[in-house]
Formats: structure tokens, sequence, C-alpha cells
């Protein structure tokens, strides 16, 4: 079947070479399945339906990082997280079960792992991010017992096991890298979730935050607010403790200052672009992050390339999420229509962001702002006085929390 | 340099409305809640296509002066100007429901 299914494709994809010259329709090939290539890939087939969307995505099933702390609290399942890729096959777009291993910018090609070559006129590369293990010492010698579940999937269920099977009493240790990392406010819901938990399974245990940061990097008030009137004494806050080392045979975390035990050690490691943007060159910035146009999201390094979401080198204001890259997807979209057209792109792109932190099963907190490009200093910027946080958690928001997740799906695949 | 950016912005909407996508564009960072195209999938969210030009117009202005309570409309909406909100309005009010 598999076998059968990958010869079916090899022969509805012209592969480098195979395509009439000219002759054949413009051809953009999206790398990853995410929140930034598959909005990316929906909204082109949408606007301009004569383009040829061609999708590379390793996985056969989208999992969402957003809402995967809920699965981590026991609050929402894997399956509710999980959705396929059908929706965009409906709209065109040629969904390819590959894995992009090389892309040859001079003769417009991506190589992928089973030998096929995809020519492109315009590439999209939306990688996420990649880990950068060897900035905590230990940390390959611990797997598989050391998650970092930064990576919605296997590790967010082997995390859910890891907790379920911890005995009350005990302490989960949750390490957070410095800034940027992918969803600032993720690691303080998460100690949410996880508390949550625990205050109806265990309740003598224990969440111990170890932030490489000074402070709560997104929504500090009421995340703080949060732990002291709902989880009061059970969540621990240390900042300006960034974990350097670990080890599972001793199940102890290593600061500059201190070794900490844990019972679950949930080591999130500092994180670049995505290891194709690496390999293709489009790493701009400090050997992790991708500068681009903000007007089109193509690549500072490489013409005819755009990177999208958590891999760009994020502008001011900008946060690595989830809704932040379906916005870069939208703008590119757009872009590569104008550009493949000869027309000039839109010099004035808009993009919003809304982030939802459930802090229990049902009550939300949220960070929004609005970012319009600024022709005078060529980036694009949050638009001073709109934006903000919650007034208080409420229960209301956890609704439209909820309601966002189920949009913004929508809104990228189907 | 300053005159020359001046004359380049003002060029803008011209260049949005000559496009035809002035709208499009900026309604699809609406669509992340409401739903592509206005079509939400959710009850706790209106969906936006359909409505009258006149009354989502209305509607941000209510949230931008704060006339109208929300829990983050009225951040959002401060952050369109009012010939986006009309660009964005004329969008939505042309879709189908």
């Amino acid at each position: 079947m598999r076998r059968r299914e990958f010869l079916k494709l090899s022969a509805a994809l012209p592969l480098a070479g195979c395509a009439t010259a000219g002759a054949s329709r413009a051809r953009v090939v999206v790398i990853g399945g995410g929140y930034g290539g598959a909005t990316a890939s929906k909204y082109i087939r949408m606007w301009d339906p004569a383009i040829e969307v061609v999708m590379v995505e390793r996985a056969d099933v989208f999992t969402s990082c957003p809402i995967s702390n809920l699965v981590l609290g026991g609050n929402r399942s894997m399956q509710e997280i999980r959705h396929g890729y059908d929706g965009l096959r409906k709209r065109g777009v040629q969904v390819v079960r590959d894995e992009a291993t090389a892309v040859d910018v001079a003769k417009k090609t991506v190589k992928l792992a089973r030998g096929a070559e995809l020519r492109y006129d315009r590439l999209i590369v939306s990688p996420a991010v990649d880990f950068l293990f060897d900035e905590v010492q230990g940390y390959e010698a611990s797997q598989p017992t050391v998650l970092h579940a930064w990576k919605a999937g296997e590790q967010t269920i082997a995390l859910r096991r890891q907790l379920e099977a911890m005995k009350d009493g005990g302490v989960y240790v949750l390490s957070i890298p410095v800034a940027p990392y992918r969803c600032p406010p993720g690691p303080y819901e998460r100690a949410c979730q996880v508390a949550h938990y625990f205050k109806r399974a265990k309740p003598r245990s224990k969440v111990l935050l170890l932030d490489a940061n000074p402070d709560v990097t997104s929504k500090g008030p009421l995340f703080k607010r949060a732990w002291e009137e709902l989880y009061k004494g059970m969540i621990e806050y240390r900042g300006n403790s960034k974990v350097v080392g670990v080890e599972a045979k001793s199940m102890a975390v290593r600061t500059d200052f201190d070794t900490i035990k844990g019972d679950v050690l949930n080591v999130v490691p500092p994180q670049r672009a995505g290891d194709i943007a690496l390999k293709a060159g489009l790493i701009t910035h400090n050997n992790r992050w991708c500068d681009v146009d903000w007007r089109t999201l193509e690549s500072k390094a490489v013409k005819d390339v755009h990177v999208l979401g958590d891999a760009t080198l994020s502008a001011s204001g900008m946060p690595k999420s989830g809704h932040m890259a379906n916005a870069h997807a939208k703008v590119c979209a757009a872009a590569v229509i104008e550009l493949l057209s000869g027309r000039p792109p839109n010099p004035n792109p808009v993009m919003t962001n809304t982030c939802y932190s459930f802090v229990s099963d049902r009550e939300v907190i949220h960070v929004a702002s609005v970012h319009q490009y600024d022709a005078g200093q060529d980036t694009i910027l949050p638009v001073k006085g709109a934006g903000g946080v919650s007034g208080a958690r409420s229960e209301q928001e956890g609704a439209y929390g909820w309601s966002w997740a189920r949009n913004i799906w929508a809104d990228m695949l189907a | 340099m300053r005159f020359l950016l001046t004359a380049v912005l003002a060029a803008l909407p011209s260049w949005a409305m000559a496009q035809g996508t002035a709208g499009r564009d900026l309604a699809a960072s609406c669509a992340q809640c409401h739903g592509t195209q206005g079509r939400s999938v959710s009850t706790e969210v209106a969906p936006l296509a359909g409505l009258s030009k006149e009354h989502i117009v209305s509607q941000m202005k209510a949230f931008k002066e704060g006339a109208r309570p929300a829990t983050v409309m009225h951040q959002l909406a401060k952050g369109y100007s009012d010939q986006q909100i009309e660009a964005i309005a004329g969008y939505f009010a042309a879709q189908k429901r």
C-alpha cells in the first residue's frame, strides 16, 4: 500500500528535469505542514488555483502544539489535537509524505529522503524549531527518560505517562531556555496544567519551574496570580536558573549553582530554526534564526525562498507562536501569488497575534498584538496602544480559547 | 528622504485598491479566530461573513472607543486604521454566509 502510494505520487509529480520548460504551471513547494506551511498551502490554492502547490510533510497527520499542554493535564485527548490533511488535498494541495533533506538553491530543487527531487519556482520553508541538545550536558545520554515534549506528538504521550506514573509527593521539574524560544507562555501554561492534574490526582506533589530567564517571559502577573490562587504551595518558580546539565541515572538537573533532583524531568533545550533551514543556508543570525523581508517573508539570504513561523528572526514584539506562523503564511501566500505574476507584493502587510493560555481546565488568559509594516524602519512593528493582556482569567476566555483552536485548525487545514 | 516616504505611504492605499486584494489580505488576519473568509466553525465566535459593512464598521468603532465591552477585540481593533476597517468590513460583507 505504502509503496503503491509512493509510485502513484511519483507518477503524479513531475520530477526535476521532467517538467516541460515554460509550459508548466508555476509551482510552489512548501516544506512543513504545521501552522505556517499548511496555512500557506491552503491560502495559495484558495486565492489562486492556477498555482500548483506541493507540500512536503514527514507526518501523516498534523499534531497541534497549542492545546497539547491540556493533554498533559488530562483535560484534552491526543485525538482532539490531531487532524489530517484531507482538507488540503480537497483544495488541490499535493501532500507528499516525505522529508526534505536538501535544497539546491541554484537549480531550484528540493531533494526528498525517498529519492525524489521537486522543482520549484518559489519555495516556502516552514520548518519549526530544532533543538540545541549540546547546550544541555548529558541530554542525549539521558534519553528516553528526560523529555522536552516541546513538539507535540509521541513525547506528549510519553510525558503524560510519566506524570501518571509519578508517586504522590513527587516533584515535576520543568526547565525553560533563554528567550527567544517557541511559544513564550507555553512553559507557564504547562505548569498550570500539570498542577491542575496534581491537585486532583496527587495533591502532595510539586511543580518546580527552573527558568533561564530572569522572570516569567509572558503574561507574568496573570500567571503568578493563577499559581497563587489556584495552586497555592504547589508551584515553585525560580528565575535566572538556566539548566546546563541533566542526568537520568540520578534523576537530577544542574544549573550553574545547584543540582536539583526530581521525579519527572522535563527539560526544554534552547532552539534554532529547523534543520532544513540550516541545510538550505537560510540561517542568518546567531547560528539560529532566519531573517526575512516582512512584506513577503522572503529569505534575506536566498532568493525565491520564503521562511515562515518559529524559524524566522522574530521582528520586534513578535512571539514565536502558531497564530503568528499562520499570519506569516497569509502575508507570504499573497506575496508569492503577486510575485509569480510579475506584480509587486502588498507593501503594507498587517498581522495579528492572539495567544490563549489555559491556567486551569476552563479558565484562560490571553496576550494579543497587531503588527503593521513600517516602511521607514523596513520592518514590521507592533501598533502602539493596541494589543494587551486579559484583565483577569475567565471561563469566557476559556470558551474563546477553545474556539480559537477549532477555528485556526480549520483555517489551516479545511 | 522623509518626503519620499510620505509619498510612498500616500500611494499605498491606491496600490491595494488597484490590486483589489486589500480587504482580502486584511480580513485574513481575522480568520484565525473568526474562520476562513469569516465563516466560524464554532458558536462562541460570531461569523463575520455576510454581515453588513455598516454593522462591522460600527462595531469595530465601538470596540476601538471602548463603547462595546470585550475581552480582546478592544485591543485588536485599535491596531487598525479607519480606512483598514472599511476595507475589512467591505470584504466580509461581500462573502456568502
